[in-house]
């Protein structure tokens, strides 16, 4: 039997409960953002006692079906005040979902200042004090971990960012070659510090399995499922070949990459920071071109990229963090930004908030345009051991904004706008304004129809067709974040016909049930609507659902674009 | 004429990353596409000076046409 397993920090306490029936059809982002909305108040501090830190498998975790391991991760969120799901690979959503837990729900606050650790077993969950790995970082701590607990041990941790509860803390989750993956954005590593966890452990020796009702069925549609992700190009050769990070050139192109804080929207340096060089960096260094950050992974849009000594630097290593770090700060050192990469996976913060971030810093003059050894140097000396300086910037852009009195702060909802200038790209900009988590690509990818032909195609700089390509997008993610599936199925979802039939198909076949394309639909506007409502409970209004000032009085060379939606036209998202 | 080509991702394999070519008056992209042992289905954006174009859009003096494979991420 599938359980809630639920740890009570205030007094140590910790119980294993049925599964409510009105979450048994949940799963990822429909189940922890349904948790939130129905346990924490809306008005209540993200970091003190009553926010609530859960953690749930998605609706196909633990099954044979590709890329399902990813897990969701939902509180009110530190950093924007809104609610808030995020989502990883890794090992642990898997085996979390072979343990038949279906959520861990983490509340309350210790009272006395200690710290401690959770490990969860097929016997349920328990509460140790921890002392020798406080203050430690992340790749440390996994290390440490699994030499006491073995090397397969699933790992969600926090590194000082976290502990000192900077509002740009992420939590990482080990993956399969003991590196990590994170739960990035929105502050969610700051709610695990304030909770005053360090590390949770998991270990699914002697776990349930996940029973499928139907398994001649599920593995007809996995079959499909698997066929549709290999035969798209972009699912099946581009991410493999050259990582998210080809979209450098093609933005870069498309003038809508922002660089120098969004000042214009190319950049002189990409094509040495682009998927194509990485590509040849990569190959030319022994590394790995493919990588996957879950079993079951077919994709493989991950790598493994060494030094010029072939010795590994990082993995996991995206888009939105080599964009930011690169081309927003002026940066063309690629070797320098996979070192910042791992930094940032060491000490535990957000690398698309950060990014954002640092191009802010760079506006007001606390270090050079380009000037990457003193990123590094901040990164390890300054955010990672939090020295004042460190921790105004790990409260992420709109923090570091506000100290040093910058007018052009990249943010909504004080979340850093991603890799794709709105101004540019008007369909992501709708997204950015209305996402229910604050400025979030990932929230409603209209890129796909935008620029890259994926789902037909949206003229990126007029405004015409922009707001329903958002909510479709939306809607859809939503479901999708629900399912436990990688987003970039989506792309594959979009263009194939059997592929998102495959999925639904999948669903039924590991529940016995019976949705139709309409009932994951409306799954999808339900979950938006319930997050919507936790964020108006919270305080936001239609206001918080506009882009900074600066979009749209600057243009955006060089189709010298502006950001022209009015807030009539913007609220229009929220009519279905 | 004189125009720019560019070639992204896989396209670059065994071509160039950006070339300078000079043709009729007239020449639309397919024709340059065609040209370079490329086939239409292969293709996944087509940009002219940055903006989305489609191959029989007819190319001007000092125009750069951008060909990228079908490719994502996010």
């Amino acid at each position: 039997m599938d359980k809630i397993l639920r740890v009570n920090m205030s007094d140590l306490s910790t119980k294993i409960e049925a599964v409510p029936t009105a979450w048994a059809g949940l799963g990822g982002r429909g189940l922890t953002s349904t948790i939130v909305a129905a346990e924490v108040p809306a008005t209540c501090h993200a970091l003190g006692a009553n926010n609530k830190l859960v953690f749930a498998p998605g609706l196909l975790s633990g099954t044979a079906a590709a890329n399902s391991g990813r897990l969701s991760a939902g509180a009110k969120s530190p950093l924007t005040g809104t609610i808030k799901e995020s989502n990883a690979g890794g090992t642990a959503a898997q085996m979390l979902a072979k343990l038949g837990v279906k959520a861990l729900i983490i509340e309350g606050l210790p009272t006395e200042d200690k710290w401690y650790s959770l490990h969860v077993s097929k016997d349920g969950v328990t509460v140790q004090e921890e002392t020798e790995l406080i203050g430690k970082r992340n790749f440390a701590v996994v290390e440490a971990v699994e030499a006491r607990l073995g090397k397969k041990t699933g790992l969600l941790t926090i590194g000082p960012v976290g502990e000192l509860k900077m509002t740009a803390a992420n939590i990482s989750v080990k993956d399969p070659d003991s590196k990590l993956r994170s739960h990035g954005r929105g502050g969610l590593g700051a709610v695990m510090g304030s909770k005053k966890i360090k590390f949770i452990s998991i270990d699914d020796q002697g776990a349930q399995g996940v029973k499928v009702a139907d398994p001649e069925k599920f593995k007809v549609a996995a079959r499909t499922f698997a066929k549709a992700l290999l035969d798209h190009p972009v699912s099946g050769e581009g991410l493999p070949t050259y990582g998210t990070n080809v979209l450098v050139n093609i933005l870069n192109e498309a003038g809508g990459l922002p660089t120098q804080n969004f000042k214009v929207g190319q950049f002189a340096g990409a094509d040495k920071i682009s998927g194509e060089t990485m590509n040849e960096t990569i190959t030319a260094r022994g590394g790995k071109v493919r990588h996957g950050c879950h079993a079951g992974c077919i994709i493989q849009c991950s790598q493994v990229y060494n030094d010029k000594d072939g010795k590994y630097v990082t993995s996991g290593f995206e888009y939105e963090t080599i964009w930011g770090l690169g081309a927003d700060c002026c940066i063309d050192n690629l070797d320098d930004i996979a070192l910042a990469d791992s930094i940032m996976d060491d000490i535990g913060i957000d690398s698309i908030e950060t990014a954002v971030m640092f191009g802010v810093a760079m506006e007001a003059g606390i270090l050079p345009w380009g000037d990457s050894k003193e990123m590094l140097r901040i990164l390890n000396e300054e955010i990672g051991n939090g020295t004042p300086l460190g921790r105004i910037m790990g409260g992420g852009a709109g923090s570091l904004g506000k100290a040093y009195g910058v007018t052009r702060i990249p943010v909504v909802k004080n979340q850093g706008i991603p890799a794709y200038d709105p101004r540019s790209v008007k369909g992501i900009g709708i997204t950015y304004a209305t996402s229910t988590m604050g400025a979030d690509h990932t929230a409603g990818y209209t890129i796909a129809t935008n620029i890259l032909n994926v789902g037909g195609y949206v003229n990126p700089l007029n405004k015409d067709g922009q707001v329903e390509l958002s909510r479709n997008l939306q809607i859809a993610t939503a479901a999708v974040d629900s399912t436990g599936m990688c987003i970039f199925i989506a792309f594959p979802a979009l263009d194939i016909p059997e592929c998102l039939p495959a999925l639904i198909d999948m669903i039924n076949a590991r529940f016995g049930i019976d949705l139709t394309g309409d009932d994951v639909t409306n799954l999808g506007k339900h979950i938006l609507k319930v997050e919507h409502q936790f964020n108006i409970e919270a305080g936001f209004t239609n206001i918080d659902d506009r882009l900074p000032e600066f979009f749209s009085t600057e243009t955006v060379a060089p189709h010298n674009a502006i950001w022209d939606f009015s807030g009539a036209e913007i609220d229009e998202f929220w009519n279905f | 004429m004189l125009i720019t080509v560019k070639l992204f991702a896989t396209f670059r394999n065994g071509r160039f990353k950006v070339a300078g070519q000079a043709l009729p008056p007239g020449t639309d992209c397919r024709t340059i596409v065609l040209s370079l042992g490329l086939t239409e289905e292969e293709i996944g954006v087509v940009m002219v000076n940055g903006r989305h174009a489609a191959l029989d859009y007819v190319l001007q003096e000092s125009d750069t046409l951008s060909l990228f494979p079908l490719v994502g991420g996010g």
